[in-house]
Formats: C-alpha cells, sequence, structure tokens
C-alpha cells in the first residue's frame, strides 16, 4: 500500500532517507517541520488553494480524447496539466513550495532545471512572491531549450549555467545543492521533484496530489483500467498514483528508453537501473560497477535524469506500480500522433506516454486509461523540427 | 601510527596535526603517491586520500575538476585504494579516504570496509554520510578495524552534535565554514565556539577543515583544533602545475608553510 508519510528517518519501505551533508542536515529538518505545521494549517492551505484557482488555473479539465481514442481503439482520458500557467505540472510545487519559503522568512530561491519548466514554474513563483531566484541550469539544456531560459530571465531569475559532468538535469541539481549548502539560512531549495534528501520526495508528492485527486472527482466513480505517468524524477506521475494506488487501476510509469536500453544510452532507471544514493535519497540509479553515477540520455530534457523519486522505487519493488521504457523515436511519432489527432502539442516527456499506449494499443484494446498530459509542447517544438529534419 | 598517536604526539608538540588532501590518482597514480610523500616531508602528519566520485556534492570546483580529471585518467575506486595503501606504506602515516556513500554501497558495506582495512587504510569518510545513517557504517568498519569519521556543521544543533559524538568516530570534522570545499579568506568565528562545545562533551579529536586555504587560517584553526584538514588550495596547485614534478615542488613549499603554521606557540 501507498504510505501517507515516509517513515520518521524519512524512508519509503528502504529507500528515500536523508544522505547530505551536515550542514544541510538541520536546514532539512527545519524544512520538515515547517511544511508539517503549514500543511494542518487552515490559513496556509486555503491561500494554496486559492492560488491554484486563480493563479495557476486548477482544476485541470480531465479530457477524453476521442479522436485518439479512435486511433488507438481504447478510451484516453486526458489530464490537462498542460493547460496550467506557465505550461506544465510543475507550477503546482513550486507555488506550494513558494507559500512555505515566505512562511519560513527566506527571501531567496534556487532550483534547478532540466527542460526549463521547472525554471520557470520558480522563477514565476519568485515573482509572485517577490523574491530573488537563481536557476542552475546544464549548459546542454541551455541549448536545447533557450525559450525557457529567456522566460526565466524575463521573469527576473538569473540562470546559471552547469558546465560540470555532462551538463544536464543530474549536474544542475548538484550545483543546487551546493548553492544551497552554502546560503542555506536565507535561500530554499524548491527542489522539481520527488527526488532529493527527506523531507523533498514527500514535500512535493503533497503539493503534486492535487492532480491525483481532482481526477478521482472528475471520474465520479467511472472505472478505469490503467493510470499511466512519465517518470523522471517522477512527480507528475507520483501525484497521480497517490490518489490511485490501492484503488483498482494498474498504476504504469512510463520512462526514457533513449537511444534503446541495450545502448546504455537512456533514463530508464527503474526499468535498467540498481539501487544507490543520489541527491541525498536511496533509490534507484543508473550507475557503474564502482558506483559513479552514470549519465543519463534522453531526446526530453525532462526525463534525461539518471535517478528516480525513491517512492517509486518502493512502488516498482513493492509491486505497487510497474515501470517501462519508450524511445526518443517512439516518443516523437507519440507528440505526432497526439498532435494531429486531437490538436494538442504535448511535452515530449508526455509524448512518451502516448508512445507507450500506441505500442501497447493490442494488450490495451478497449480499456479506459488516464494519461497525465504533464506539459505542453511548445518548448520542444524547434527541437522536434531540428531532428526531424536531420533525421 | 595512528591517527590517535599522531594527534598525540603533535599535541605534544603543541601543535595540531596537519593534514593535507590531495586526488588519488591526480595527475595519475604513481604520481599522486609522490605528491603525498612530498607533503610528508614537509611535515604532514597524517593524508587525507580523495577518490574521485563523480558527483561530490559537498565538493567546490577545484575538487570537482581534480575529480573529474582522475576518473579520465582511469583511477578507479581499486586504484583509489591502491593509492592509499601506497602511500600508507611509502610513509607510515595514517590515512583517511574521503568519498561518498554512494560507493561503499554499491561495492558494499563490508566488501569496502574489507578493502579498506586491505589497504591500510586508518579511516573513511564520506561527506554525504549524517549521524544519522551511520550506524552499519561504524559497525561494519568496526569489524575491520576502520574507522568512521562524522562531520559537526556551523548549524549542528547540540542534540546532533552529542549523538555525532556518541557515534564514536574516529575524530570529529568540524566544517569551518558553511558551503563545500573551497578556499576563503579566513576562518569563521565559529570555529572556536564549536571547540568549546566539542571539548565540553568528549576527549575525541576535532579537526577542522572546508575553506581553509592559507597558513594564516590553518594558524587559527590549530589553535583550537587537534588537526587541520588543507584541500583545495594544495589541489589547485596540483592541477596548475606543468608537470607532476613542478607540482611535488609547489606542495613541498606549501605544504611547509601549513605545517609551520601548525604550532601554537
Amino acid at each position: 500500500m501507498t504510505l501517507e508519510r515516509p517513515d520518521e528517518r524519512g524512508r519509503f519501505g528502504g529507500y528515500g532517507g536523508r544522505f547530505a551533508p551536515e550542514t544541510l542536515m538541520p536546514a532539512l529538518a527545519e524544512l520538515e517541520q515547517a511544511f508539517d505545521e503549514a500543511r494542518g494549517d487552515p490559513s496556509f492551505t486555503a491561500e494554496l488553494a486559492a492560488l491554484q484557482r486563480d493563479y495557476c488555473g486548477r482544476p485541470t479539465p480531465l479530457y477524453e480524447a476521442a479522436r485518439l481514442s479512435e486511433a488507438l481503439g481504447m478510451t484516453v482520458l486526458l489530464k490537462r496539466e498542460d493547460l496550467l500557467h506557465t505550461g506544465a505540472h510543475k507550477i503546482n510545487n513550486t507555488i506550494g513550495q513558494g507559500l512555505l519559503a515566505r512562511r519560513m522568512g527566506k527571501p531567496r530561491l534556487i532550483a534547478e532545471t532540466g527542460a526549463g519548466q521547472h525554471g520557470v514554474a520558480t522563477a514565476t513563483a519568485a515573482a509572485l512572491f517577490g523574491m530573488e531566484c537563481a536557476v542552475y541550469m546544464g549548459a546542454v539544456d541551455i541549448e536545447r531549450q533557450a525559450l525557457n531560459v529567456d522566460r526565466m530571465r524575463l521573469l527576473g531569475a538569473e540562470v546559471i549555467p552547469v558546465t560540470t559532468g555532462a551538463g544536464t538535469l543530474k549536474d544542475a541539481v548538484s550545483a543546487a545543492m551546493r548553492d544551497w549548502v552554502a546560503t542555506v539560512e536565507r535561500t530554499h531549495y524548491i527542489i522539481g521533484s520527488v527526488v532529493g534528501p527527506h523531507p523533498f520526495p514527500w514535500m512535493v508528492r503533497e503539493f503534486q496530489r492535487v492532480i491525483g485527486d481532482e481526477t478521482i472527482a472528475q471520474l465520479d466513480g467511472r472505472h478505469v483500467d490503467v493510470v499511466a505517468a512519465c517518470v523522471g524524477g517522477g512527480s507528475n506521475a507520483m501525484g497521480m498514483f497517490t490518489a490511485f494506488a490501492g484503488t483498482g487501476p494498474e498504476l504504469v510509469g512510463v520512462e526514457a528508453g533513449g537511444h534503446g536500453l541495450e545502448t546504455g544510452e537512456h533514463g530508464a532507471s527503474l526499468v535498467a537501473g540498481s539501487p544507490g544514493v543520489l541527491h541525498g535519497a536511496m533509490t534507484y540509479l543508473l550507475q557503474d560497477d564502482d558506483g559513479q553515477v552514470r549519465e543519463a540520455h534522453s531526446v526530453s530534457a525532462g526525463l534525461d535524469y539518471p535517478g528516480v523519486g525513491p517512492e517509486h522505487a518502493y512502488f516498482r519493488d513493492a509491486g505497487i506500480a510497474r515501470y517501462v521504457a519508450v524511445s526518443d523515436r517512439e516518443a516523437l511519432d507519440g507528440l505526432d500522433l497526439l498532435a494531429r489527432t486531437e490538436g494538442i502539442i504535448p511535452a515530449l516527456e508526455p509524448a512518451h506516454v502516448i508512445a507507450w499506449l500506441a505500442r501497447e494499443r493490442e494488450s490495451l484494446a478497449g480499456t479506459t486509461v488516464v494519461v497525465t498530459l504533464s506539459g505542453r509542447g511548445d518548448k520542444d517544438v524547434e527541437q522536434v523540427s531540428r531532428m526531424r529534419g536531420s533525421g | 601510527m595512528s591517527f590517535a598517536e599522531r594527534f598525540a604526539a603533535a599535541a605534544a608538540d603543541d601543535r595540531a596535526a596537519f593534514l593535507p588532501y590531495l586526488m588519488a590518482g591526480l595527475p595519475d597514480p604513481a604520481a599522486s603517491v609522490d605528491l603525498f610523500a612530498a607533503l610528508g616531508e614537509a611535515g604532514a602528519d597524517g593524508f587525507e586520500v580523495g577518490l574521485p566520485y563523480a558527483d561530490p556534492l559537498m565538493d567546490g570546483p577545484v575538487i570537482q575538476a581534480a575529480g573529474a580529471a582522475a576518473l579520465g585518467a582511469g583511477t578507479t575506486l581499486a586504484g583509489g585504494l591502491g593509492v592509499a595503501r601506497r602511500v600508507r606504506e611509502a610513509t607510515g602515516k595514517p590515512c583517511a579516504v574521503m568519498t561518498y556513500v554512494n560507493p561503499i554501497l554499491r561495492t558494499g558495506l563490508d566488501a569496502f570496509m574489507g578493502m579498506a582495512a586491505d589497504a591500510g587504510v586508518d579511516a573513511v569518510i564520506a561527506a554525504d554520510l549524517p549521524v544519522d545513517e551511520a550506524a552499519p557504517f561504524v559497525a561494519a568498519g568496526a569489524a575491520r578495524g576502520v574507522g568512521v569519521v562524522l562531520f559537526a556543521a556551523p548549524t549542528t544543533s547540540e542534540e546532533r552534535l552529542r549523538a555525532v559524538v556518541d557515534a564514536g568516530p574516529v575524530f570529529v570534522y568540524g566544517v569551518a565554514e558553511m558551503g563545500v570545499t573551497g578556499e576563503r579568506a579566513g576562518v569563521s568565528e565559529w570555529a572556536a565556539g564549536m571547540s568549546a562545545r566539542v571539548r565540553a562533551l568528549t576527549d575525541l579529536p576535532l579537526v577542522f577543515g572546508v575553506g581553509i586555504a592559507t597558513p594564516r587560517a590553518a594558524a587559527a584553526a590549530a589553535r583550537v583544533a587537534d588537526g587541520v584538514i588543507v584541500g583545495t588550495a594544495l589541489v589547485r596547485r596540483v592541477l596548475e602545475a606543468p608537470d607532476a614534478a613542478a607540482a611535488a615542488d609547489g606542495l613541498r613549499e606549501a605544504g611547509a608553510a601549513f605545517a609551520a603554521a601548525m604550532r601554537r606557540s
């Protein structure tokens, strides 16, 4: 069964915990306590609910995609997180953590970002709450997500390029954590997914579970066979799965298969990784025999991460959810399919889920499937055109 | 000689122990042994041997670059421990290996401590191992005669400090500055206060590190600690040296200045 909250060491089963430099440990305990108090405070939850409604645009529709359903021979219900302010589910988390940071008296927000969606959502929250903002972004991602870099700068955030390692999301998380180690007294680190040391995986899940709670309400008792979502760090998936775990539907997380699992160039830590510690938590990750964390690969910057949220690791081992991988090429086809049947250009991340439905159309024939459409594809248009042009 | 004996000998001499850090395998395994030995000649009392790691959360740009270079030169975990073994043999001085939790768990706690023991390593430092998760590491190390080092930071509460002491580390690693490893102008005022807090709780040795970049800062730390770790300021000399011989010369000079700064009177 799903855990209402992790144990006192921050563990989901054997995963999670707090493997962090001592410098951060008091701050993590302080954050856990502040979040615990805030979530029980009616004035906090009321302000959050009002911002979700009036600022972010919640509730998002649960849309029955008729032409896609017809094309695939199943009923597909899309949870339209792509329609939220800033264009992805990331705002659910940043508004929540931003409010919490304000409550804790921290005037500065930092974040890491891969695709740029979380960076934009953090910069947005910083502007809304009148805070300073710095976003760490891998140099490779800055190049492939130029639009989001411009958006962050327009919002008043400083975008700091990270050139260590492969210059992608993993390195950006490490760089943001190093900033936080040095500035923790006046800075809150808004981690962008259900990853990192406790309480982040639990707290981010709680801010994202509005996705699943809304979906259950919108279904109004309608039968669902499968609930599917893409998994990089896994926040949109966990936001959805938390509401559905143990209620009947099969939960499926779709990871980045990159160039193919057999090539070793992918981001499928649950499908093809092994347990270890990355960014402060015990979880599944991609690593070599010496415990060096390997670089992930995905066409989607948001899934280009060699670890995954520890609660997903627990879900995997406990059989609460199952995890599959979809390649770059399949994801591009998934994007095309949704664009042409529904007039919705998805981000490359949820395009992986559409591609999985297409691959499994025979086994899923006649079923009803809920998919988190976690973000819109504007950020990816240029890259997709480039790849199509060259490919 | 063990760390305990080294601390005692230094104290009898009215100085703190000088414990320089270098990256194993930089610029290559054999040359890195020679660089440690050069620091030994310059007056080091023991060593912190960095095992290169691809995601060093606690390290600043210089040690990140050193780790990446050592990995690029083909330094494996076994290779890094091999450097520690040869440094121990060549100098007779105690070695602590500095790594992160994941390589230890990937190897297996017992297997890693066994490898460390076979290399003659005296202590293991994992930068992302807080006292809350330390018990199995301490137990596995104790079974093989390898100690574990635990951290105290400027923000560490009295309750946590007591837990650190109770866990039985070889020494307490006092983080002299908030932040990652790197070079800073002085030593925080916090150091003296932390020293008093640790002394009130325990006789365990207290070693300051992180951010200590100059002999002047090292001298300030030496007045309130049993040992002082200097890393980035030395690693930078290795990275900037045109060759290993020049690096050794630079380390002898810098090492002698730091070693002299350990004297309290």
